[in-house]
Order: structure tokens, then C-alpha cells, then sequence
């Protein structure tokens, strides 16, 4: 059984003349706890992919199953329990207001635990934060604090499936280094399946297995990571990427 | 080769409730015509410095410096009404996102051509001229439609290159980019470097480029400055950046995750609290 299967996906925005076709026909599968990640520039349509999922971008057609079975509109509780969203600006993503133990025990009682105290603690701590940070409200913690948070709260339901929107590009390189090591260890903890986006090759490189490249609404090409590696591409688009990622690596 | 710009023992001070915040400690360096990047975390007093040269430290904050003179002559005695004479014409600055530094309801060509006539006594139709010439310099295929655009009718990677036409056309000494490319994307990026390099080089300016990108600034840039905590703590040839020594400059190229060598786990930085007491290092 695979955890995300996405076959001829079609999203778009707008209605007749001012109809943008954001995804075109985009198929992709990624089995019960695998990484997937998907890559493109912006307005590649690659995020519309994850808001297709969650059920944030209402026009779409084709068939999305998630661990084998095709979603409701709406999504269903059971739903949002099985699969969780990071966003991409943690400044953006939790509310100002909330303390940490506010959005945490939220989202917990919305999906009807009833341990909420112990839970809480448990995923602090889970996230490599301690029990001093519970208390606190979002700006009294730094961008990288913020995201383990909006981590934190996606684990919260105990999904399955984590979609992850550029979980890294608003941080600096030093704590996503810290951030993908913690990613790292929370999949193979939890048997989590992934699903990333990032415009960026060597974090896709070092989180997933598979990637997918997106250009301009469309699918141009899958391919392992070890094919990745070694410039193992057909397509030019793919490859003009990888020169442009390797080269400024290289310095 | 000649200094363009002398920064000595620059200070950059916010008064707190709980003391003194010492944002940007005691830096100092020289500019020829050459590029010199800048790089750090964020917090680290990279675009303080940069906002210091042009003293657009609003109060309270406070700037102290031993010496900060370009070409020879002093900035910091300078009145705010001189200082306006300096912003622009001798020293611009490009900000990170053009969709918040770009005037959201006045044209571009508008926009560009008030920059021109701000410092240069020229007749309409001839800062038009020059707007548009300014336009197609930086790779913009038809200058004047453009010209009649408005920012939001502009993609990310259209507004920059107009806010570096908008920042070159009155034929600045030095130019100061911060963070000029980290909203753009990757292919666009290098594009809008290229540009830069070029406009920078055939009008001989000095070019201060702040990011955070290790891997850009080192094959961008000729010389790089690392700050850490408001202080230098390396400065190094750009190329020879991969031979850096101090711990800190290591622990962010190590912390990178690199296509060709792939590993299980990234290293991460260990902060030795020695590092921000050090001296700083003159560049």
C-alpha cells in the first residue's frame, strides 16, 4: 500500500479567460514511509501539489489516495489525523498570541485526546525542546525554535503522512542543519512517510529518496537520488538545475 | 589601489531596559574597487553595518566610529541634510525584496527617473532617455513597456533588476547590496548576479554584498568578511574560503548539505561563547 499516490492531478485557479492551469496532469506515488520530494522554481506549482492534498486548493481533478484510500471533500477528521502540514515561515505559521502550550493543547483537543499534559511534554520533547519553552508565546523564541514548534503541532494528531513546504528556507544554514537532523530522526522514530517541497537540490538530496522535478505546472521528470547524484537525468530542465546547485557548491 | 571607503572601530549601539545592546562591535575594514562580501547568521550585525556606512541607524540607535571616511572624506560630521547628497549619488543600497522597497502606485520608469533628477539638474525627456538606456542595461527586453509598469505588474526577479537600475542610475561610488537575491529564485539568481557583476565592474565601483549564502558570496565576491555577534571573526580571499580556520566559518560550511558528498547526519554548529569575545578582525 502506498502512503500518497497522486495520479493525472489537475489544479487550477480562476474561471474561463482568467484560468491559471497551476498543476497539469501531475502523477506521483510515495510508498507507506518513504521521502519524496518535489523540486521546481517558484510557480512551478509544487506547493499547489501539497495544498491539493490538505484540501486548501478547492479546484482540482484526479485522484489523490492516501494510504489507499481516495480523500473526501471535505477532508475528514480522520483525515487531518493521518496527514499534517509544516509550513514554510514559521513568523507566519503560529498564531502571535497563542503560547506554545495553547496551539499545542488545541490542536490536541480538537482530535480528542485526553492525556493532553503528558502528550505535551512528550512532544517537546520529542522536538528537542524543553519543558522551559511551554510556556512561551512565538516571539520569544528564534526562527528555528519556531519551526521545532510548528513541527511539534503537526505531530501532534500522531500522523502518518507529514507534508512538508520549504520546512528550512526561512532559517539560517546552521539551525537547517539542526532542523533536517531532527526531520531525520522523526521519520525513522514514527515510520513517518514524507512528502517535501524545497526549491533547493541538496536538502531534497539529503532528506528524499525520490524527487520529482516540476516546471511550469508539469511533472518533467522522477528520479532516485542516486541517479540524481551521479547526473543520471534525461531531461535538460533537470539538468540545468543540478549544474546550477553543483556549481555553486563547488564555489 | 585606491580606498574608496575606511571603516574604523564601527559601533552600532540600541539602548535596552536591561542596557546597552551592542548590535555591530567595533568592525573594521577598507573597500577599493573591488567586492566584498559579507557574511553571518542572521543577528549577526551583517546589514547593520551596512545601514551604519549610510548612517540610517535611526535614534535611539546609536553609530560610533573611529573613522569613517569615503574617498579620503569624513561621514560621520555630516548633517542629515549632506548625508542626503552621500545616500544615492556617492553610496546606494539595494534592499532584499523590491516588493516592499519599490513605491506600490507609482510607475517603475517614474520611479527610476526621480532617482536620476534627485541629484542631476536634466530635462525630462533627457532622464527618460537615460531611464530607458538605464532599463536595458539590466536586461530588460522591452524598456519601454516597462517603463509604464507598475511593481505589482512585475515578477521577483524584474523588480530587483529595477531596483538595481533604479540604484545605479545616478552613478554611485560604491554600491551596498543586502541580501540583493535571497527572495529570488535559483536560476534567476545567478542572472541577477551577473548583471550586477557586470555594471559593477565596467563603472569601476566598490561593492559591498551582505548575505548569508556562503556558497554565492564565495563565487561571487573577491574578499569576504564573517561576522559573529557583531564582530568580525575571519576575513579570507573569497576563493580560499573552503580553507577557512576559525571554528565558526567551519561549522557553517560543514553544516550545509552537499549534493556530491551525501551524509547521514549533518554536523551542527557548536557556539563557543569565546568566539563573541574576541577581538574583532580588521579586513
Amino acid at each position: 500500500m502506498n502512503g500518497i499516490e497522486i495520479e493525472g492531478l489537475n489544479v487550477w485557479f480562476g474561471d474561463y479567460e482568467e484560468r491559471v492551469d497551476a498543476v497539469k496532469g501531475a502523477n506521483l506515488s510515495v510508498p507507506k514511509g518513504g521521502s519524496f520530494g518535489l523540486v521546481g522554481e517558484s510557480g512551478s506549482g509544487k506547493s499547489t501539489i501539497l495544498r491539493a492534498i490538505m484540501g486548501l486548493a478547492p479546484t482540482w481533478s484526479g485522484k489523490i489516495d492516501i494510504l489507499g484510500k481516495p480523500v473526501e471533500t471535505p477532508r475528514s477528521r480522520d483525515f487531518y489525523r493521518a496527514v499534517q502540514m509544516v509550513f514554510q515561515d514559521p513568523y507566519a505559521s503560529l498564531h502571535p498570541r497563542h503560547s506554545v502550550d495553547q496551539v499545542l493543547s488545541e490542536t490536541l483537543s480538537l482530535h480528542g485526546f485526553s492525556d493532553i499534559d503528558k502528550r505535551i511534554s512528550q512532544l517537546l520533547d520529542d522536538v528537542g525542546l524543553g519543558p522551559s519553552f511551554r510556556f512561551r508565546y512565538p516571539h520569544q523564541l528564534s526562527g528555528g525554535q519556531r519551526q521545532r514548534v510548528a513541527i511539534a503541532r503537526a505531530l501532534a494528531p500522531e500522523p502518518q503522512i507529514l507534508l512538508l513546504d520549504e520546512p528550512t528556507s526561512a532559517l539560517d544554514v546552521s539551525v537547517q542543519a539542526e532542523i533536517l537532523n531532527l526531520l531525520t530522526d522523526l521519520r525513522a522514530e514514527h515510520k513517518l512517510t514524507y512528502l517535501m517541497v524545497s526549491h533547493d537540490l541538496a536538502v531534497v538530496g539529503h532528506i528524499c529518496q525520490d524527487i520529482a522535478v516540476m516546471q511550469l505546472g508539469e511533472i518533467v521528470e522522477t528520479l532516485g537520488v542516486e541517479d540524481m547524484r551521479a547526473m543520471r537525468t534525461t531531461h535538460p530542465y533537470t539538468k540545468h538545475l543540478l549544474e546550477s546547485s553543483l556549481q555553486s557548491a563547488a564555489g | 589601489m585606491s580606498k574608496l571607503l575606511e571603516v574604523e572601530n564601527l559601533w552600532v549601539k540600541f539602548p535596552t531596559r536591561n542596557g546597552v545592546f551592542d548590535a555591530v562591535r567595533g568592525v573594521s575594514f577598507s573597500l577599493g574597487q573591488e567586492r566584498l562580501g559579507i557574511v553571518g547568521e542572521s543577528g549577526s550585525g551583517k546589514s547593520m553595518t551596512g545601514r551604519a556606512i549610510l548612517r540610517l541607524i535611526r535614534p535611539p540607535g546609536i553609530v560610533e566610529a573611529d573613522k569613517l571616511a569615503l574617498e579620503g572624506e569624513d561621514l560621520m560630521g555630516r548633517s542629515e541634510k549632506e548625508m542626503r547628497k552621500v545616500r544615492g549619488q556617492q553610496i546606494s543600497m539595494i534592499m532584499q525584496d523590491p516588493k516592499f522597497s519599490l513605491n506600490p502606485v507609482m510607475r517603475v520608469g517614474k520611479q527610476i527617473m526621480e532617482a536620476y533628477r534627485l541629484h542631476y539638474k536634466v530635462s525630462k525627456k533627457e532622464a527618460k532617455k537615460k531611464t530607458l538606456a538605464m532599463l536595458e542595461a539590466v536586461a530588460i527586453r522591452d524598456p519601454e513597456r516597462v517603463y509604464r509598469m507598475f511593481p505589482h505588474e512585475v515578477s521577483g526577479g524584474m523588480g530587483q533588476r529595477i531596483m538595481i537600475a533604479m540604484m545605479l542610475i545616478p552613478d554611485p561610488k560604491i554600491m551596498i547590496a543586502d541580501e540583493p537575491t535571497s527572495a529570488l529564485d535559483v536560476s534567476v539568481q545567478m542572472q541577477v548576479l551577473e548583471i550586477m557583476d557586470k555594471l559593477v565592474k565596467d563603472r569601476g565601483m566598490g561593492l559591498i554584498f551582505i548575505s548569508h549564502d556562503l556558497n554565492l558570496v564565495s563565487s561571487f565576491c573577491d574578499r569576504v568578511l564573517i561576522m559573529y555577534a557583531g564582530r568580525v571573526v575571519e576575513t579570507l580571499p573569497a576563493d580560499k574560503l573552503h580553507e577557512a580556520q576559525h571554528p565558526y566559518t567551519r561549522g557553517l560550511l560543514n553544516s550545509l548539505p552537499r549534493l556530491d558528498a551525501p551524509r547521514d547526519r549533518l554536523e551542527v554548529l557548536k557556539r563557543d561563547p569565546a568566539w563573541a569575545k574576541e577581538e574583532s578582525v580588521s579586513g
